[in-house]
C-alpha cells in the first residue's frame, strides 16, 4: 500500500475538513451541477474557495438545518448534485427525519458532509462532539457512510461521493491530523484499504484512528506481534469480503473508532463476522457516554482513543485467540 | 425578591466587572465566544442583580424565576454572572473550557448550579421555556420564565414553533429576550439569512413586543419591569445590543463571534473598560 514515506517521522498535519474544501473546488471545476449549501458555518467547512469561485452555486442556508436538507432534496430532484454541510451534531443529528424520508426514501442524490465529529472537537464540549452519527446514518436504507482517514483521502472521498448516485454521508474532523495517504493510495467506496499485513491480529479502524492503529502495529511489531491494519473508510456498504478474509487469516479482530461503541463501525464489523467468521473481537470506542471540554489530545487519551490503548486491546485479545 | 437589589450605578459597575471576567476567561481558555457575551452583559446583570427572584444558596429553590439560556455559546456571560451572584467561586472562572472543569464550553446543567438547561444547539430554548411556563401554570406558581435567545436562532423553524405554542396557551408568565445584535458566524444576519421584520413576526404570532437598547441599564430595568405587569400574552423583548460592547475593536464585528482575545487584546480590552490589566 502506498503511504507517505514520512508517515512516522514528520507527516504534514491537516484537518480532514480541509480535504473536503479541496474536493469541493475540484468538483466545482469539473461539473456545474455541483452545488453547496451550508448553515452558517461556511468557514469551518472550508467552503471559502468554492463560494468565491461559484457564488451562484452556493446557498447560504442560515441557522436552519432542517430546511437546508430538504432544499438539498429539491435541488437533487431537479438534477443538481447538492452537498449540504454543517457540524455533525446539527446535521445529520438534528435533521434525521428529513434525511430518512426526504433524502433516503426518495433515494435523492444528496450528499451530506459533516465536520466537527468525534471527541477531538475539544473545548466546545459534549454538545459539539458528534459521537452517534455513524450509527444513526448507517441504519438508514440507501445511505452510504464514509469516514475518511486523512485530508487527502477526504478529497478523494468527496469527489467519489459525487460520482455515485444516491445519498452519501461524509464525516470529517476539526483537528489537524497526520496526512499520510498519497495521490497514489487507492480509494474506492466500499473497498477496505489494507495498509499493513500481519497474521496475528487484524486492526480495523476509520478516521483518525487509522493512524493510531498504524502506530500501534509498529509498536506491536517490536514485540514480535504482527498486525494487519485495515482502513475501513466506508462503513456502509461495508466490505464484508475483505473482513471475512482477514478474520480467517488473523483469527482475531480489534476495531477502533472515534464514535460510540454502540452502533458504530465496530458494530458493523461485528455484524458481518458474527454471521460468517466468528473470531474474538475487541471494540474500541466511546463507552456509552457524552464527551466533555478539554484539549483534543487530553480527551483522546482519557477516552482510550490512542495507539497505546489499541496495543492493550491486542494483547488482551491474543489471550482469547 | 432579588437578593442583591443593586441600584443603577452598582449594576453598571457590575456589568463592567463581568465584561472583564469574560475577556479574562476567554483569553485563558484560548477559545470561545466573545462578541455575544460582551453584548449581553448588561441584561444578565440587570436580571441577576435586580430583577430575578432567585436564591444562589439554594439554586433549585422551587419558586425561583427561570432563566433559560437558549444560545448556549454565550455562556461566558452566564458563568461570570452566576459566580458574581454567589452560585460558585469566582476562582472557578479560570477553568472555562479546561479538561475537568464544570465550566464546559457550552453549559451543562448536570455540572454547574444555576444552569436551568444544557444548551448549544440553537432554536431549542424557547420550546423548553414554553414547557416550564406550562408547568408553572399547572402548579399555580407565580415565577416567571425568561427565555434568552439570539437573533441567529430565529432562523431556526423550531423557534417559531415555540412562538406559536406560547401564544396558543397565552403564556403571560413567559418573557423572551432576543439579543438583536445583527451578527452570526458567517456575517451580518441580514446579509446571511434575513430575519426582519422581527417585531412584526412576533406580533403576527400574537406576542406583545417591546424593544430596548440592551446596553442601557436604566432602559433595560424599566422595560423588563413593565413586561412583568403585562397580562394575556407572552412578551418578546427585542434587545438591540452591540456585539463586543465595551471593547471598541470588537464592537459590531462578526469576526469576534467565536474567537477569544489573545494576551495583547485582553490587556487593551481591560484598559478600555478601565479595569485592572491583569490576566487570569
Ligand atoms: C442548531 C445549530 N446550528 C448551528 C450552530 C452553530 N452556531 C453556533 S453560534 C451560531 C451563530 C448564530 O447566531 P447568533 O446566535 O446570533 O450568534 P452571535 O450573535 O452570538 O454571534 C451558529 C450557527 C448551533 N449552535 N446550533
Ligand atoms: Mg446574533
Amino acid at each position: 500500500m502506498k503511504l507517505a514515506p514520512n508517515l512516522f517521522t514528520n507527516p504534514e498535519m491537516k484537518a480532514t475538513r480541509a480535504g473536503f474544501g479541496e474536493g469541493m473546488t475540484a468538483l466545482g471545476e469539473a461539473d456545474e451541477n455541483i452545488v453547496a449549501l451550508c448553515a452558517d458555518l461556511s468557514g469551518s467547512l472550508k467552503l471559502g474557495d468554492f463560494i468565491s469561485k461559484w457564488p451562484d452555486r452556493f446557498f447560504q442556508s442560515g441557522v436552519a438545518e432542517q430546511n437546508m436538507v430538504n432544499m438539498a432534496v429539491g435541488l437533487a430532484l431537479s438534477g443538481k448534485i447538492p452537498f449540504a454541510t454543517s457540524f455533525g451534531v446539527f446535521m445529520p443529528m438534528r435533521t434525521l427525519d428529513q434525511i430518512r424520508i426526504s433524502v433516503c426514501y426518495n433515494n435523492a442524490n444528496v450528499k451530506l458532509a459533516a465536520s466537527h465529529t468525534g471527541i477531538s472537537v475539544g473545548p466546545d464540549g459534549a454538545t459539539h462532539q458528534a459521537l452517534e452519527d455513524i450509527a444513526v446514518m448507517r441504519v438508514l436504507p440507501k445511505m452510504k457512510v464514509i469516514v475518511p482517514a486523512d485530508a487527502n483521502e477526504t478529497k478523494k472521498a468527496t469527489i467519489s461521493a459525487a460520482k455515485i448516485s444516491g445519498p452519501v454521508y461524509l464525516r470529517f474532523g476539526r483537528q489537524n491530523a497526520p496526512v499520510y495517504t498519497t495521490e497514489d493510495t487507492p480509494f474506492e467506496i466500499g473497498k477496505i484499504n489494507r495498509l499493513r499485513d500481519g497474521k496475528d491480529v487484524a486492526i480495523v479502524a476509520c478516521g483518525v484512528m487509522v493512524y493510531e492503529s498504524l502506530l500501534a502495529a509498529e509498536e506491536l511489531s517490536k514485540n514480535g506481534i504482527e498486525a494487519s491494519v485495515l482502513n475501513c473508510h466506508t462503513i456502509k456498504p461495508i466490505d464484508a469480503e475483505t473482513l471475512i478474509e482477514v478474520a480467517k487469516e488473523c483469527g482475531a479482530v480489534v476495531t477502533a473508532e472515534e464514535h460510540q461503541k454502540i452502533g458504530g463501525m465496530g458494530s458493523a464489523v461485528a455484524e458481518v463476522l458474527v454471521e460468517s467468521e466468528n473470531v474474538p473481537m475487541e471494540l474500541i470506542g466511546i463507552e456509552d457516554r457524552f464527551g466533555e471540554s478539554g484539549e483534543s489530545g487530553e480527551l483522546m487519551e482519557k477516552y482510550g482513543l490512542t495507539s497505546a490503548n489499541i496495543v492493550k486491546s491486542v494483547r488482551k485479545i491474543l489471550k482469547r485467540k | 425578591m432579588n437578593p442583591h437589589q443593586f441600584d443603577i450605578d452598582t449594576l453598571t459597575h457590575t456589568a463592567k466587572e463581568i465584561r472583564g471576567d469574560i475577556l479574562r476567561m476567554l483569553e485563558k481558555a484560548g477559545s470561545g465566544h466573545t462578541a455575544g457575551p460582551l453584548g449581553m452583559a448588561d441584561i444578565f446583570t440587570a436580571l441577576y442583580f435586580n430583577i430575578l427572584n432567585h436564591s444562589p444558596e439554594d439554586p433549585l429553590w422551587e419558586e425561583r424565576d427561570r432563566v433559560v439560556l437558549s444560545n448556549g455559546h454565550i455562556c461566558p456571560v452566564l458563568y461570570s454572572t452566576l459566580a458574581r451572584a454567589g452560585y460558585f467561586d469566582l476562582e472557578e472562572l479560570k477553568t472555562l473550557r479546561a479538561f475537568g472543569s464544570r465550566l464546559q464550553g457550552h453549559p451543562n446543567r448536570l455540572d454547574l448550579p444555576g444552569i436551568e438547561t444544557s444548551a448549544a444547539s440553537l432554536g431549542q430554548g424557547l420550546s423548553i421555556s414554553v414547557g416550564m411556563a406550562l408547568a408553572a401554570r399547572l402548579d399555580d406558581e407565580d415565577h416567571k420564565i425568561y427565555a434568552l435567545m439570539s437573533d441567529g436562532e430565529l432562523q431556526e423553524g423550531s423557534s417559531w414553533e415555540a412562538a406559536n405554542a406560547a401564544s396558543k396557551w397565552q403564556l403571560d408568565n413567559l418573557i423572551a429576550i432576543v439579543d438583536r445584535n445583527n451578527i452570526q458566524i458567517d456575517g451580518q444576519t441580514e446579509d446571511i439569512f434575513p430575519i426582519e421584520p422581527v417585531r412584526d413576526k412576533f406580533e403576527a404570532f400574537n406576542w406583545t413586543v417591546l424593544e430596548i437598547n440592551g446596553n442601557d441599564m436604566a432602559h433595560i430595568l424599566q422595560v423588563i419591569e413593565s413586561a412583568l405587569e403585562m397580562k394575556g400574552q407572552p412578551v418578546c423583548i427585542i434587545a438591540h445590543t452591540t456585539p463586543g460592547k465595551g471593547v471598541s475593536f470588537m464592537e459590531d464585528k462578526h469576526e469576534w463571534h467565536g474567537i477569544a482575545p489573545n494576551r495583547m487584546e485582553l490587556m487593551e480590552g481591560l484598559a478600555e473598560l478601565g479595569l485592572e490589566e491583569v490576566a487570569y
